[in-house]
């Protein structure tokens, strides 16, 4: 245990520092450490899954409020906890198979279990994942009994399925941690591998002689245009620096380096360009339930650029930066500001900047934030790696992953916070 | 033409009532000024014209002189604004009065009573300025001596106006000067209409004609006099004249095509040409090979060492060509600006060679070193305004000056245009845009406008609160210097990148942008980025007012930022100033596949802009063509 803690305590010392670049390995090693909490967690005999879910939840409050822009913690630490719920389902309706036990932490399950009691252990876990999500058409025919036939394998929790079974073999004592450590494997593998995903749908995408713009670097959209590269498309990449962080400059760089012709422009033409361009293609920071992209910052004007010129703006994310939460306010809520020194020399302007000279307030503030919101009206196409999804469909897709529990989480966070 | 031209004088009285005098606008002006309405309304008729006008003369002329018809249309177009903004009808109607010669005669006699009300009540502005600086006050140097006794003032300045221009052109034939005044005056016109339509295929004749004495030239009707026989050919002549003189202008204003450097064998000869010894970029952007892509830096040790070998370039030319290559002269004002002072100099030092003639030779000498600041860094719209001024400048100097006498008028109007259409015209734009500035504003500008800097500066001393953000972007980090001045004064100031302007909209409650220049079809052609910051603001409601001066306005039509722009130094793209950080990109510069755009300007569409403010008063984007109409009127045809 003293071991995770210092794991923890190290892990927040560099969210809050800042020292983790990247959702992606953010939330990779957000994955990572809480597998170990996972692994190093005592489970009581009774109520396995709440103790899990109540160690979880406490270091993830930790990890969010140490670094609450950065999303795709908040949605991993909610994935994890979501997996949990869905293996201790699993588990209990695979012992209900036998004996009706009561020992699941949902009151829902409880409800679920009396009613029907001789259902497979499969049957059953979907059954009670559709209580905790807002009714669909899939789970409403999942409701009617007739489950005679094999058990229907549900897009969200097709992992579920194979641990289920499973599950009648062995105990449940010491099953439900290694299930869910083994999903949580998955997880992590799902987040290292979700560029290779989003890009094998690039040759779909993109056409002979497209032009493409993009703002800033992201790793997907570096392996989205590579993937498209290696399929024998030929097309040109319009790069906008974007200042001040310049990671445009990095992506032109590799892209050149792949062979793709490039052209690296400020982020000021971009509206200037963007009639040239075929398509927009971005990475994001996080994805909202409202289909509202948190994105790095300059990404609003081009969207808003594109929208004027009819050029189509898609937005790679893996599955890890759909967020759960519908934004209020996002460009001051969930953006943050960096440090002045990025835009101005101090040197230059340091008497400016001085909040101890004259009256107190200074006369110049410099403002540079990391994020922009992209709204939902200027998103055409989201690409993430179970395929493309409309932006009003956001909210659905990220109910397959998140169960309605654990979005408390992140209140109880800002509140701690 | 004949037919029509016939048609014209049956219904000419009508058209001239539709073109200028619509049943709506004497209403409208009426309530303005009273004593104006009377006029057009007699003017209606020739003869009460004639009667009751202060200068007949010039009214004679009018039954003829019929607005073409692409007139009606963008006077309509300008009466909607005369709608919009008062003060600016007041003056631009002014200025026609000042310097309208020949079709629009009536128009001027007729208002021309008026013209003291006019300037009184737009006195906060230009027009009283432009009054005192009329051009009668130079060029009555000529002589006045055979205006009619009975003109005005005004008509008066026009016609002096008219009547140095006679000679360059007109065929002096010396008739009888025992000629009513009034038919003098209207040949006078009629010629000047002649030498602005034939300005430039004349312009050698002209020079080789006998220097004619300033009282000969009402009698001296031009070649065509032969051929009116009676008055109603005189009518028609005069229609045909007036009619085909604009015409002509009008194809001869379309702006000519501008080099395209993809054409290789016209960028050869230009090269032979060239005195910049230019390399071209190794990795052209392929979307902008029509524009010239070269090497920076590379030109400027050669242009110093050949500094003496330089024979017809003048020393002050050079030395702003050179500071236009280096960067130091940067900014549509401060570029002409500088370029006038050297031009200045050049005429000063400018001598006419044996054998030649001021006009030609020095004509010839402007466009050559008009080359060359080519050559150091393309011209922008307003500049080639301001040559075409002086061009028009030199054409139209009357034979009779002895060459100091020309060079003096030239200078001094080298200044007046520096000081008027510059100086005072920025004057003029802060007047108007600091009424647009409100206690408790926040004020978003982009890069760094001389004419903005000194709105907020005016508005701030004015005791206004209000706060400034100030937008920058890379390459040029102008904003900076302008955050420099601001501070330095005291205005509170919020410094942020092109990026993150979308974060900073919400709390900006107005947007004052510069431009390099605005062009006819509303679209502001400015630093790049620009466009971004107007369609951020557009898209959150915010105002967008560009501030521009009226000499930037430009005929040109421009949908994009690609057909036509400006290409700086690449290097700048990869190298950020500052932050040595940044170094992905070093010795990748020359990779075939890497292509660095630094694009200079771009254009803003005009559906972003809420407002124009001008010298001429605030006026929305769809009557830029107007202001251009208006300016070209005043300063290229006169």
């Amino acid at each position: 245990m003293p071991d995770t803690q210092a794991l923890v305590n190290d892990f927040l010392n560099k969210l809050k520092k800042r020292k983790i670049e990247g959702s992606q390995a953010t939330a990779k090693q957000t994955a990572e450490l809480l597998r170990s909490v996972i692994s190093q967690t005592r489970v009581p005999y009774t109520n396995q899954a709440a103790a899990l879910i109540q160690s979880v939840k406490a270091v993830g409050e930790r990890l969010i409020a140490a670094n609450p822009v950065e999303l795709a913690v908040g949605n991993v630490v909610r994935r994890v906890l979501h997996i949990i719920r869905e293996e201790d389902l699993s588990l209990t309706a695979a012992a209900m198979a036998g004996v009706n036990l009561s020992a699941v932490s949902d009151d829902e399950d409880d409800a679920d279990g009396d009613n029907q009691p001789v259902l497979s252990a499969a049957a059953i876990a979907a059954a009670s994942r559709s209580t905790l999500r807002p009714p669909s058409l899939q789970t409403l025919l999942e409701d009617v009994p007739d489950f005679a036939a094999v058990p229907h394998t549900s897009s969200s929790g097709g992992d579920s399925e194979g641990k289920s079974k499973s599950a009648d073999k062995s105990s449940r004592s010491r099953k439900l941690k290694h299930d869910v450590i083994e999903a949580v494997n998955e997880l992590i593998q799902d987040i290292s591998t979700c560029h290779e995903q989003i890009a094998e749908q690039a040759v779909e995408h993109i056409h002979q002689n497209e032009v493409i713009l993009t703002l800033g670097s992201s790793r997907t959209v570096l392996e989205f245009l590579c993937a498209a590269k290696e399929k024998k498309r030929s097309f040109r990449v319009f790069v906008a620096e974007g200042a001040p962080r310049y990671q445009g400059h990095l992506l032109a760089k590799e892209l050149v380096m792949r062979g793709l012709p490039t052209t690296l422009i400020t982020d000021s033409a971009v509206f200037a360009m963007i009639s040239r361009v075929n398509m927009v293609i971005v990475g994001a920071h996080a994805v909202m339930a409202n289909g509202g992209v948190i994105a790095p910052v300059g990404l609003n004007m081009v969207a808003l650029a594109a929208q004027k010129h009819a050029v189509p703006f898609v937005v790679l994310a893996g599955i890890h930066k759909l967020c759960p939460l519908y934004p209020h306010h996002p460009e001051v809520l969930l953006n943050e500001l960096r440090s002045p020194s990025e835009l101005l020399d101090f040197g230059e302007f340091s008497d400016c900047l001085d909040f101890g000279s004259g009256i107190g307030a200074p006369l110049l503030h410099v403002v540079n934030p990391t994020f922009d919101y992209v709204p939902p009206k200027l998103v055409s196409l989201f690409i993430t790696d179970t395929g493309g999804h409309n932006p009003s469909y956001m909210y659905r897709l990220i109910a397959d992953y998140y169960s309605a529990d654990d979005l408390v989480l992140q209140r109880r966070a800002t509140s701690g916070n | 033409m004949d037919p029509r031209r016939s048609a014209r004088t049956v219904s000419d009285p009508k058209v001239r009532q539709v073109g200028f005098f619509t049943p709506a606008a004497p209403p409208e002006r009426s309530c303005s000024d009273p004593p104006r309405q009377l006029d057009p309304i007699q003017s209606l008729s020739p003869s009460s014209a004639q009667v009751n006008d202060h200068s007949p003369s010039v009214d004679s002329v009018s039954p003829v002189m019929i607005p073409p018809p692409p007139h009606n249309n963008s006077d309509t177009l300008f009466r909607t604004d005369l709608q919009v903004t008062s003060p600016k009808t007041a003056f631009s109607y002014s200025a026609k009065t000042v310097t309208l010669p020949t079709e629009n005669e009536d128009v001027t006699s007729s208002l021309s009573p008026s013209r003291k009300v006019v300037t009184v009540k737009s006195s906060s502005s230009y027009p009283c300025v432009k009054a005192s600086s009329v051009p009668a006050s130079e060029l009555t140097t000529v002589s006045v001596v055979n205006l009619p006794p009975g003109i005005s003032e005004k008509a008066g300045g026009a016609s002096v106006e008219v009547l140095n221009d006679r000679p360059v052109s007109s065929k002096s034939l010396k008739e009888k000067t025992s000629k009513a005044e009034r038919r003098a005056l209207q040949e006078a016109q009629r010629a000047a209409k002649a030498a602005a339509k034939a300005e430039g295929t004349k312009a050698s004749s002209a020079a080789s004609k006998v220097v004619t004495s300033a009282n000969t030239k009402p009698s001296k009707a031009a070649k065509p006099s032969s051929q009116k026989n009676d008055g109603s050919q005189v009518a028609a002549f005069e229609k045909k004249v007036g009619d085909r003189a604009p015409e002509k202008d009008r194809k001869k204003d379309a702006p000519h095509p501008r080099m395209q450097y993809d054409d290789t064998s016209r960028v050869e000869k230009a090269k032979k040409r060239a005195v910049v010894k230019q390399t071209e970029v190794r990795n052209r952007v392929e979307l902008f090979r029509h524009l010239p892509q070269y090497e920076h830096g590379t030109q400027l040790p050669d242009l110093e060492t050949k500094f003496f070998e330089l024979d017809p370039m003048h020393p002050a030319v050079y030395k702003v060509g050179l500071q236009y290559l280096s960067g130091d002269i940067w900014g549509g004002n401060a570029r002409c600006i500088a370029m006038f002072q050297a031009f200045k100099e050049a005429i000063k030092d400018y001598s006419t060679p044996p054998e030649k003639t001021l006009i030609r030779d020095l004509t010839a000498r402007i466009s050559s070193y008009v080359s060359f600041l080519i050559e150091c860094r393309p011209l922008s719209n307003s500049m080639g305004n301001a040559i075409k001024f002086l061009k028009n400048r030199i054409a139209k100097l009357p034979l009779v000056l002895s060459e100091s006498e020309a060079k003096a008028t030239l200078m001094s109007d080298v200044d007046r245009f520096i000081n008027e259409k510059i100086i005072i015209a920025e004057k003029v734009i802060v007047k108007h845009a600091v009424t647009k500035i409100r206690d408790g504003d926040v004020l978003l500008t982009y890069g760094a406008s001389s004419v903005v800097e000194m709105i907020l500066l005016h508005a701030h001393e004015l005791g206004k609160q209000f706060r400034v953000v100030v937008v920058d972007s890379r390459p040029k980090l102008e904003g900076q210097l302008l955050l420099r001045r601001l501070v330095r004064k005291g205005l509170s100031c919020t410094y942020t990148h092109v990026n993150a302007v979308s974060c900073i909209m919400q709390e900006v409650t107005r947007v004052f942008l510069g431009a390099s220049s605005v062009l006819s079809n509303g679209t502001v052609y400015s630093r790049v980025g620009t466009a971004c910051v107007a369609m951020v603001a557009h898209a959150f409601r915010v105002p967008v007012l560009v501030c521009c001066e009226a000499y930037k306005f430009h005929e040109r039509v421009q949908l994009d930022s690609i057909c036509f722009n400006e290409l700086g130094n690449p290097e700048a793209i990869s190298k950020v100033h500052g932050r040595e950080d940044i170094n992905y990109l070093d010795g990748f510069v020359n990779q075939e596949k890497l292509q660095l755009l630094n694009l200079v300007y771009d254009a803003t569409p005009s559906d972003y802009i809420s407002m124009i403010i001008t010298d001429y008063g605030m006026i929305p984007p769809t009557s830029v063509p107007v202001i251009v109409r208006e300016y070209r009127r005043e300063h290229l045809w006169s």
